[in-house]
């Protein structure tokens, strides 16, 4: 199995597919998607090879394949998985299916293009996840924005040139620092391997500089506030299927990023920046959660809801550094990450499956106003009944995928800071009132006009969409072990290297992380 | 003994399931056999594990079912414990819901005439709602049979997520629409509570696990946590977990949803409002004894807020004309006294009275029901008046559950009442002398609001309009039977369980004892001590205070609202006026609702607004994103000019920088 090149099949499959179905054309329409629909499928099937030969009891990648790309600059074709980057993979050839099929019927003009598009975007995606060179990542990371700059530019909505440019400044404007960053510690280095990086000794001000750079360019993909502009507007101005990519799948990649970058490379920098990013990542909970409550677009609601949701996220994954500095207190670092680790896993199935159900009715009704619908349930009682479950989902509610992350990051919060932890918690009543408020107006009530009394129920591509999503929602609620046994290990792996001081021997005496024993012993510290 | 415990969780949950998806296909018939099945195997199973507890010598049942996940060494398992107090509770729940399933078949017949014409949710409605009913079932059954802190809040949200499908079931009527968000939302800011105590809890403990937790508590007796310049973690874990039980339970200040609660169909209040859902923070309190016997402090703040509770709604209780809201009000004020008598750390009594309120409030609001039908949906008692002559079953039922709920003697109501004043009594807590006050005056209150209610539904002349009257008969065996059946122990259940409860400890079993309370908070110690069996105790609650407040207000009711009722009608209106700026605060609800409504929902809406337009749009946006594009753009329309493609503009340019550039060479 380790021979077979499994992970450049499931990077190359969807783009290979991509091309085909750009060939196919759309002189016969149905050909190209059920194209597109099959390689989703076969790319999705080999994927979850990447499950059932993972070794969960080793921390280190695994499916690594190696090969010379640029010689001259040691640049390498370097893949590998551990168990933080193959569940975002499964979700991201999980979740392209139920977008190629999403855009069935409602995406008219040029739909070979469409499915074409997202299906190069899913081989990238993967790409990102799976590269374990810096310059093949930042190929993969910067290739990501064409795609989606495609799909929203073509297929949007009437203001998509301005979301178009805002979403491609800012997402560049990020990634730029984060090439010099990169070839800043290629020069330390003498490679281009993220794992040479993470055994790099850096100096305060480096770490700090690398810090802030990667900073930069995964604050504005989680979004961070105060970044998180241009998601609503691209949302808005998206497509169905872009808006479910961009909020299942994207927007993980910041979070991916913090775990295989920040934290491990620049840990000091990290553990006296800390502050920074949980102030912020409370900012997104508590100040989001506000401007969510008063949003009259859904898709808007919904975005806002995103950054909220992705503040537990960055949370989870920062509050490891004053616990694993604080001796009183035994555990909670572990649960930190891996909370924020199924919080994205949740946020995918639970954000995507609410962009579809505002897709439902803008295909039907074309509008996004909360304001032009009410009583929906009375003329579309299976979608209302989904609407609630998703609902409730993204409120958190036990027996849901929403609510295990939420509560690990509140457990493991609660250990790094009482006041830290009752702001995440202002959650409960926060993303409950926004979301519950939204429910009400539009889903019940009395039928509010003649559109909403002339509603068809969901068809059978619809219920299948929504149905598969909520089966996830549901299996990741009820019993979350099977998911987290195949972190455990890689996020152990990460919490020990993370807490180990990085500073190079001259500098040893501002470690404020554990100092490596064969540090300690040259320097003479205790 | 596993899977008896399995089949009575899960045979409510399949019977939910196939009414709830398939419920079009198996039809109203189908859909209420499934369900009575499953609720009815459940009462079986339940009523068997409590009777081998009871006569056999059932051990007590700690197990884990499944591991939920492993994190950071911390088991997350869902399982069950089983003991003597969860037993008790299963069958509570269990038999009133089994009842309440019976009676909604005649409730809810002609549900499709609540539905505006045309309207899809109305087509399966029966259907739907015995899916709930049962889904609540399965709920509640994980509460109550949970052996963990992460379990009890699934189970404590899930039945929190039915209230909201219940209390919202008519989804078109606005105000049921709003009732249910409402009750959503303020049971989250005691969850928000709720789930910062377990978290407090994982970190001490480690675990999450009842036992594990109760063994480990001694050693952190002590302990202190830096808050609000030193709190003990007991009093923190305590008081954070309380304000959970204050938003299920309705305490005082987040009881303002269980009153519109009453939005939702007349079964769920009676089954979720009143008998079992609302009860969960009694019952999480009690289980949770072993914590809460750590801190003074929070056992007055339980003793304060419950004492407040009890009097201040039975309060409101007075000037309601809705019958349904009455008995909501009273239920309020039955959570208080309940509440109360766990702060005194009677928290067998606090259990007792649970259970005896859970039948007899189950009984008054199936009344009210049976009464809502006979009426067609009309709720206001000031139009009602002599049910009694066509109503008998009805009338007698929800006589008895009156006199059960004013703690006349030997109904039970009045054993766990008793019981709970005089625990009360001996508290020595700070706030315990006002908590008795309190009770002892909320005796005279229920009375008063009950029987006001009972002579004006009951007695009298019918007032009703004619046609009304013309159709009016007794409901059908349906709605009937389960009333008589709900009648009986309401009678009989005090006289049956006092002693067991609360003088022999019958919830101990062997070494395992649920209901840890300390030495000197042992406040059922005089009651155990002068047990000379139930006449006695009878007896000598007749020459008590709360026994001559309770007849006092039987009799003033009787007097205003039967007797002088029949000579002017008017008298009500007469006497509200009477109240003055009184009865313009009860009215009011003492301003609860429209002080959350201006303060937090405007407040948040408010603030919302502000930061969305000042934050997000006007300073990032327009201020640093956009306006940065704009001086760049800026920038270049000047910078532009500088380009002029002149070429003396460049020699100039040229000429004037040597000439700068020498004068600062020579300066220099």
């Amino acid at each position: 199995m380790y021979e077979f090149p499994l992970l450049t099949l499931v990077i190359w499959l969807p783009i290979i597919g991509g091309i085909v179905v750009l060939a196919s054309g759309d002189r016969a329409t149905d050909i190209s998607k059920w194209i597109a629909l099959g390689f989703a499928i076969l790319t999705f099937a080999i994927s979850l090879g990447l499950w059932t030969g993972f070794d969960a009891g080793i921390g280190q990648m695994q499916f690594v394949e190696r090969a010379p790309w640029i010689p001259t600059f040691n640049v390498e074709y370097y893949l590998g998985v551990d168990g933080i980057s193959m569940p975002l993979i499964i979700l991201t050839t999980f979740i392209t299916i139920f977008v190629i099929i999403a855009g069935w019927e409602v995406i008219t003009y040029k739909p070979s293009h469409y499915m074409a598009a997202f299906l190069i975007m899913e081989g990238v995606m993967v790409g990102v996840f799976s590269a374990l060179d810096a310059i093949l990542f930042y190929v993969f990371w910067e290739a990501m924005l064409i795609p989606m700059f495609i799909i929203i530019g073509v297929w949007g909505g009437p203001n998509r040139v301005y979301a178009t440019i805002k979403f491609f400044l800012y997402t560049f404007f990020g990634s730029v620092f984060m090439l010099v960053a990169l070839i800043y510690m290629y020069f330390q280095a003498d490679s281009f391997s993220i794992l040479d990086f993470h055994d790099l000794e850096l100096g305060m001000t480096a770490q700090i500089l690398i810090f802030v750079a990667f900073l930069l360019a995964f604050a504005v993909k989680v979004p961070m506030f105060p970044v998180h502009t241009w998601l609503p507007d691209a949302h808005v101005e998206a497509p169905t299927g872009g808006s479910v990519i961009l909020a299942a799948i994207m927007l993980k990649i910041g979070g991916y990023g913090f775990l295989r970058f920040s934290m491990p490379i620049t840990p000091d920098a990290s553990a006296s920046l800390a502050w920074l990013i949980i102030a912020l990542s409370l900012i997104a909970v508590v100040y989001i959660g506000f401007v969510a409550l008063v949003q009259q677009d859904m898709k808007k609601l919904i975005a806002y809801s995103s950054i909220a949701h992705m503040g537990f996220v960055t949370l989870g994954f920062f509050i490891v550094f004053t616990i694993i500095r604080n001796p009183e207190v035994a555990g909670g670092a572990v649960m930190g990450i891996e909370g924020g680790m199924v919080q994205m896993i949740s946020h995918g199935f639970i954000s995507g499956a609410l962009f579809l159900c505002v897709g439902v009715l803008y295909d039907r009704v074309h509008s996004r106003e909360i304001a032009d619908y009410g009583g929906v349930i009375n003329t579309m009682p299976w979608f209302g009944a989904f609407v609630v479950f998703f609902a409730m989902a993204n409120a958190g509610l036990p027996g849901t995928s929403g609510f295990v992350g939420e509560f690990m990051v509140i457990l493991a919060t609660f250990r790094a800071d009482f006041w830290w932890a009752f702001l995440a918690a202002t959650t409960l009543i926060l993303a409950a009132a926004f979301t519950l408020w939204m429910v009400k107006r539009v889903i019940f009530g009395e039928v509010k006009n003649a559109k909403v009394a002339g509603l068809q129920d969901l068809d059978r591509r619809e219920t299948l969409n929504l149905g598969v999503l909520a089966a996830a929602v549901l299996v990741l609620g009820i019993w979350p072990a099977p998911l987290m046994e195949v972190m455990h290990a890689s996020v152990e792996n990460l919490v020990a290297h993370v807490g180990e001081c990085k500073l190079p021997a001259s500098e040893a005496a501002d470690c404020v992380l554990a100092v490596p024993a064969s540090v300690a012993g040259l320097t003479g510290q205790p | 003994m596993e899977n008896v415990y399995l089949t009575i969780v899960l045979a409510p949950l399949l019977g939910a399931i196939i009414a709830g998806f398939f419920g079009g296909r198996i039809g109203r018939r189908g859909a209420h056999s499934v369900t009575i099945a499953g609720v009815g195997l459940s009462t079986a199973l339940s009523l068997l594990v409590l009777a081998r507890f009871i006569w056999g010598d059932l051990p007590v049942y700690n197990e884990a079912v499944y591991t939920w996940m492993v994190s950071d060494g911390i088991r997350f398992e869902v399982g069950f414990l089983v003991d003597r107090l969860t037993a008790l509770m299963m069958a509570t729940v269990t038999f009133v819901s089994l009842m309440v399933h019976l009676y909604t078949i005649g409730y809810m017949a002609d549900d499709e005439h609540n539905w505006p014409h045309g309207a899809l949710t109305g087509k399966n409605s029966y259907q739907r709602f015995f899916s709930y009913i049962s889904l609540f079932t399965f709920s509640m059954l994980m509460l109550v049979m949970s052996n963990n802190f992460m379990q009890l809040f699934f189970g404590w949200e899930a039945v929190g997520l039915v209230s909201y499908l219940l209390i919202g079931f008519w989804s078109t009527r606005e105000t049921a629409i709003f009732a249910n968000m409402k009750a959503f939302l303020v049971n989250r800011v005691g969850d928000f509570g709720f789930i910062l105590g377990i978290a407090a809890v994982g970190m001490y403990f480690n675990s999450m696990d009842y036992a594990e937790v109760f063994a480990a508590a001694p050693a952190h007796a002590e302990t202190q946590v830096a808050l609000f310049g030193g709190v003990s973690l007991m009093t923190l874990i305590c008081i954070l977990l309380f304000i959970g039980a204050m938003g299920k339970s309705a305490q005082v200040p987040l009881h303002v949803w269980l009153p519109d609660s009453m939005e939702g169909p007349t079964p769920i209040s009676a089954l979720i409002h009143a008998a079992t859902m609302v009860t969960a923070g009694v019952f999480m309190v009690a289980r949770m004894s072993p914590l809460f016997e750590m801190s003074e402090t929070a056992l007055s703040f339980i003793l304060i807020i419950g004492a407040t509770t009890a009097l201040f709604m039975g309060l409101i209780g007075l000037v309601q004309n809705d019958i349904k809201r009455v008995v909501a009000y009273s239920t309020l004020s039955q959570l208080g006294y309940m509440v109360t008598a766990l702060g005194a750390s009677a928290y067998a009594a606090g259990m007792f009275h649970l259970m005896t309120h859970a039948f007899f409030k189950a009984l008054l609001f199936l009344a009210a029901g049976s009464v809502i039908i006979a009426m067609h949906h009309k709720q206001d008692i000031r139009e009602m008046g002599g049910l009694r002559r066509y109503m008998p079953i009805t009338w007698i039922t929800a006589l008895i559950g009156s006199l059960a709920l004013i703690g006349f003697p030997a109904f039970s109501g009045f054993f766990s009442k008793d019981a709970i004043i005089e625990a009360v009594g001996h508290s020595t807590l700070y706030g315990s002398g006002y908590a008795s006050l309190l009770l002892t005056i909320g005796v005279f209150v229920t009375a008063l609001y009950s029987f006001r209610m009972y002579f004006l539904v009951f007695h009298g002349t019918p007032r009703m309009d004619e046609h009304t009257r013309h159709h009016l008969h007794e409901t059908p065996w349906v709605v009937t039977v389960p009333l008589v059946l709900l009648a009986i122990p309401s009678v009989v259940l005090g006289w049956l369980v006092i002693e067991p409860l609360l003088v022999t400890n019958w919830f101990a079993t062997g070494d395992w004892n649920p209901i840890v309370v300390a030495h000197d908070h042992d406040t059922l110690h005089t009651l155990r001590e002068h047990w000379h069996g139930q006449w006695a105790f009878v007896l000598h609650g007749m020459t008590m205070p709360p026994f001559f407040l309770a007849m006092g207000g039987l009799a003033l009711a009787a007097v205003v609202w039967w007797f002088t009722f029949a000579k002017n009608p008017k008298i009500d209106d007469q006497l509200q006026a009477m109240g003055g700026p009184v009865t313009k605060v009860l009215q009011a609800k003492y301003g609860f609702d429209d002080f959350n409504q201006k303060v937090f929902a405007g407040g948040s809406r408010m603030l919302g607004r502000a930061l969305w337009l000042g934050g997000d749009r006007a300073i990032i946006d327009d201020g640093v994103v956009n306006g940065s594009a704009h001086r760049v753009a800026a920038l270049a329309q000047r910078a532009r000019h500088l380009q002029t493609g002149y070429l003396y503009h460049y020699a100039i340019a040229m000429i004037v920088g040597l000439v700068g550039l020498l004068t600062f060479f020579v300066v220099l």
